[in-house]
């Protein structure tokens, strides 16, 4: 039995060496190498500095920008070191009363706008730092925007085909509009 | 469920099926004992190991050597873990400067990973420190999925070896399974995550600015930590202003890429597999969902290359599929219903060109529902238990799925090695239940089955049942265990239920309201995670050394043949029947109960 506890131990360490010490340096070896900006949080940089992720949502509620996925992350929506969904269930009061909320602040920042809104604007994400909104969101927030910048949907409709990600490969995911990148774009940055 | 969806699920099932021939060839090969390719290159390497260890790699062990090797190596990893976790405030690559965890959690997090589970009542980000993340957190990732594919290789050798007292080497298994699959694989499976746009780094967390400033909103609490209310009996808050956002750093690529192939599933940051970092784009998130089902089902064709017919392979492959495929197009049809409860406001949750609609809550843009309700019922068909969408959120039936999928004991591809195995165990129920309609001894693979064998397969079918139902009751009637409930009604029995599921069959998913990470959870949930993993496996090694020491019975005309159709339907039948009629007052208590509720 000593022998065997005396091997076990042993076994666990170089184990501990394989995967735990080289394998991962490997990988960051690698990936530093060959993907540089992905393994190092996709940032956009301008003038030398990070101002932001692409992968990274922020949070918005002034009428001149996009607003992206509600965010269930305390204290602040899309915190970045404290990752959440809401976890609200299905039949919880609190979904629909948060809901008919985000409504309402849709409704107060674009009074004329009677659409039904897109699900995913009125609907916490699952990391509560979704960098994207659907199409449909983007469409559904284009008017407001252009009308808070002065400038015509159009405009503002080809800076969101700019954001704008089609299903990976053609098949994969969703299409999507990137909510920092395009708001960025708005700002002249 | 419009085309796109139906399409994206076939194309999964189509790459993993392609996949299964290549893999699971490829991992008989690295099991071997005869000298190949695959050995000839690492065969070097696996003896200085052998040597420094003072391992004799040619030591046939007996089930009971072998059972207790594997449980001194797992009790080992879980002091380590244990050890890490209480130490890290004192230790390197602790850029965020995170103090020790809590005795409880620090046990619960321990075994969790130890046996393959990864149930998490912690945040990734705001806990660990890199060193134990990658030192404790991925090399149990390994460890344990290692263990699982050789508590399964000691079980094929039950049915392959004759009048044989052994079932094979620990430490050899153990280490080939590693070598030469679990660290190749997984290096390859983090430079894709990695080109996706996965962290891999050591640096600090960055903070970048935000382009509007937003508003933090805190509790004010007294100095004994309780909230102070006001008079109107409302917490009291704090607001201040935040300027910036701090961006979590790490080496994650490299730990998601085998929290994903070896069935783990502990994420990397709280949020799992839904977090950009740890997910970023519909093309990882396949990778992801590929990786969970790689080995499961690659391991089947591996079976029924040891025991000389491949046929018995695809059998349970099929097997599998028959059960997975329908409850995947449930769950992803449940949740593009959407919600019932927002019928009533100005929401549109009608799928289109622009969006997928349905239920979002939870779930990320990317992903939407096709991508999010299959990652969630491959991530609990299998043992994985990593999330890409909050299961908390999931429509009433949309979470019933990944429940019944986890209580069916994860035999449904299930964890790597252990999922195999435990499906030999309800074959081997099967054919009993067989020999019992014709009146003949049961036969599996050439070997007889009696009462032993029957014994040791019904404790590994029904111990995790019991668990469950067992550690439900006393949760639910527990002040400490009712406490951590988030949400009201039906759905708060069923995160309770989730729960002990999760843990009692190594899945470590959750219904995430739930507070877990108090002492009264931490320790309800470390026990059924042990006692599932380990009971489990001991049951099977006893069961394939009692295999090994019995003759081979040729087939005769009365043998019920075991790879065809027929076997096939029948197998699916045990399996459904027991995780049905064991679970479904449970259920009818929890997301039956909601269902009925929330369309009346």
């Amino acid at each position: 039995m000593g022998k065997l506890i005396r091997s076990a131990i042993v076994m666990l360490l170089l184990m501990t060496v394989i995967t735990g010490v080289a394998y991962p340096l490997a990988v960051t070896g690698l990936a530093q190498v060959l993907f540089p900006s992905q393994a190092n949080g996709s940032l956009i940089v301008k003038d030398g500095r990070p101002i932001g992720s692409s992968l990274m949502g922020q949070s918005f509620d002034d009428p001149r920008y996009f607003w992206g996925r509600p965010s269930a992350t305390t204290p602040q929506p899309n915190n970045g070191t404290s990752s959440t969904g809401s976890n609200l269930g299905p039949t919880n009061p609190a979904l629909t009363d948060a809901a008919k909320q985000r409504i309402d602040a849709l409704h107060a920042a674009d009074p004329g706008n009677a659409a039904p809104i897109p699900v995913d604007l009125v609907t916490a994400s699952g990391s509560g730092l979704d960098p994207d909104i659907s199409l449909a969101a983007a469409d559904y927030q284009a008017a407001r925007v252009a009308r808070a910048r002065g400038l015509s949907t159009s405009q503002v409709k080809a800076m969101v085909t700019m954001a704008t990600t089609g299903r990976q490969f053609g098949v994969l995911g969703e299409p999507r509009v990137n909510v920092l990148k395009l708001n960025l774009a708005l700002d002249g940055r | 469920m419009t085309p796109f969806d139906i399409f994206q699920v076939v194309l999964f099932l189509g790459v993993l099926l392609a996949l299964v021939k290549p893999v699971g060839a490829y991992m008989a090969l690295a099991f071997a004992d005869t000298t190949n390719g695959v050995n000839r290159v690492g065969g070097k390497v696996e003896r200085v190991l052998y040597r420094l260890a003072g391992v004799r790699a040619d030591e046939q062990m007996s089930w009971r050597r072998y059972a207790i090797a594997m449980l001194v190596f797992n009790l080992l990893g879980v002091f380590a873990v244990y050890a890490l976790q209480r130490l890290q405030q004192w230790l390197p690559l602790n850029p965020q400067h995170f103090g020790a965890l809590t005795p409880d959690l620090a046990m619960n997090t321990a075994i969790s990973f130890a046996s393959n589970t990864n149930w998490q009542a912690y945040g990734g980000e705001s806990t660990m420190s890199y060193l134990t993340q990658m030192l404790g957190l991925a090399v149990q990732n390994f460890l344990s999925a290692a263990t699982g594919i050789a508590v399964l290789l000691a079980v094929i050798r039950g049915f392959t070896r004759r009048s044989a007292d052994s079932v094979g080497n620990f430490w050899v298994d153990m280490t080939r399974c590693t070598l030469y699959v679990l660290v190749p694989f997984s290096l390859v499976i983090a430079l894709l995550l990695s080109s996706q746009g996965v962290v891999q780094n050591f640096k600090n967390y960055v903070d970048v600015p935000l382009v509007q400033n937003t508003t933090a909103v805190e509790t004010v609490k007294d100095a004994a930590g309780n909230t102070v209310k006001d008079a109107q009996g409302k917490d009291v808050t704090r607001s201040s202003t935040v300027t910036t956002q701090t961006l979590p750093m790490g080496p994650a690529a490299s730990q998601i890429a085998i929290k994903q192939l070896g069935t783990n599933g502990g994420g990397f940051f709280n949020a799992n597999s839904a977090h950009p970092f740890e997910n970023p784009t519909p093309f990882s998130n396949f990778i992801e969902m590929l990786a969970i089902f790689l080995i499961p089902a690659g391991l089947c064709y591996t079976f029924g290359s040891m025991v000389g017919d491949r046929r018995q392979g695809w059998a349970i492959l099929a097997t599998m599929l028959l059960i997975f495929v329908p409850l995947a197009f449930g769950a992803i049809a449940a949740e593009q219903a959407g919600n019932p409860a927002l019928h009533g406001l100005a929401v549109d949750q009608q799928a289109s060109a622009l969006q997928a609609g349905g239920n979002m809550e939870g779930k990320e843009t990317r992903f939407g529902i096709a991508a999010s309700g299959l990652f969630a019922t491959v991530t609990t068909a299998a043992s994985c238990g990593a999330v890409n969408a909050m299961h908390d959120s999931l429509t009433p039936l949309g979470g019933l799925v990944p429940m019944w999928l986890m209580q069916l004991g994860e035999v449904i591809f299930g964890g790597v090695g252990s999922g195999l195995y435990g499906m030999l165990a309800f074959a081997v129920v099967a054919v009993f239940i067989a020999g019992l309609m014709v009146g003949r001894t049961p036969e599996y693979l050439g070997k007889k089955i009696e009462a032993h064998e029957m014994k040791m397969a019904s404790l590994a079918v029904l111990v995790p049942c019991a668990l469950v139902v067992i550690c439900t009751a006393i949760a639910v009637m527990t002040p400490a265990g009712v406490a951590g409930i988030a949400n009201p009604g039906a759905h708060g029995f069923s995160e309770v239920l989730y729960a002990v599921t999760s843990a009692a069959n190594n899945n470590g998913s959750a219904f995430g309201g739930l507070s877990a990470n108090t002492p009264f959870w931490n320790v309800l949930l470390a026990v059924c995670m042990w006692l599932s993993r380990f009971l489990l496996a001991v049951a099977m090694l006893a069961m394939a050394g009692s295999l090994a020491a019995k003759r081979h019975v040729p087939p005769s005309a009365g043998t019920l043949p075991t790879h065809t159709p027929l076997f096939v339907t029948l197998l699916a039948c045990v399996v459904i029947v027991v995780g049905a009629l064991t679970f479904l007052p449970a259920l009818a208590l929890g997301p039956i109960a909601e269902f009925l509720m929330s369309v009346r």
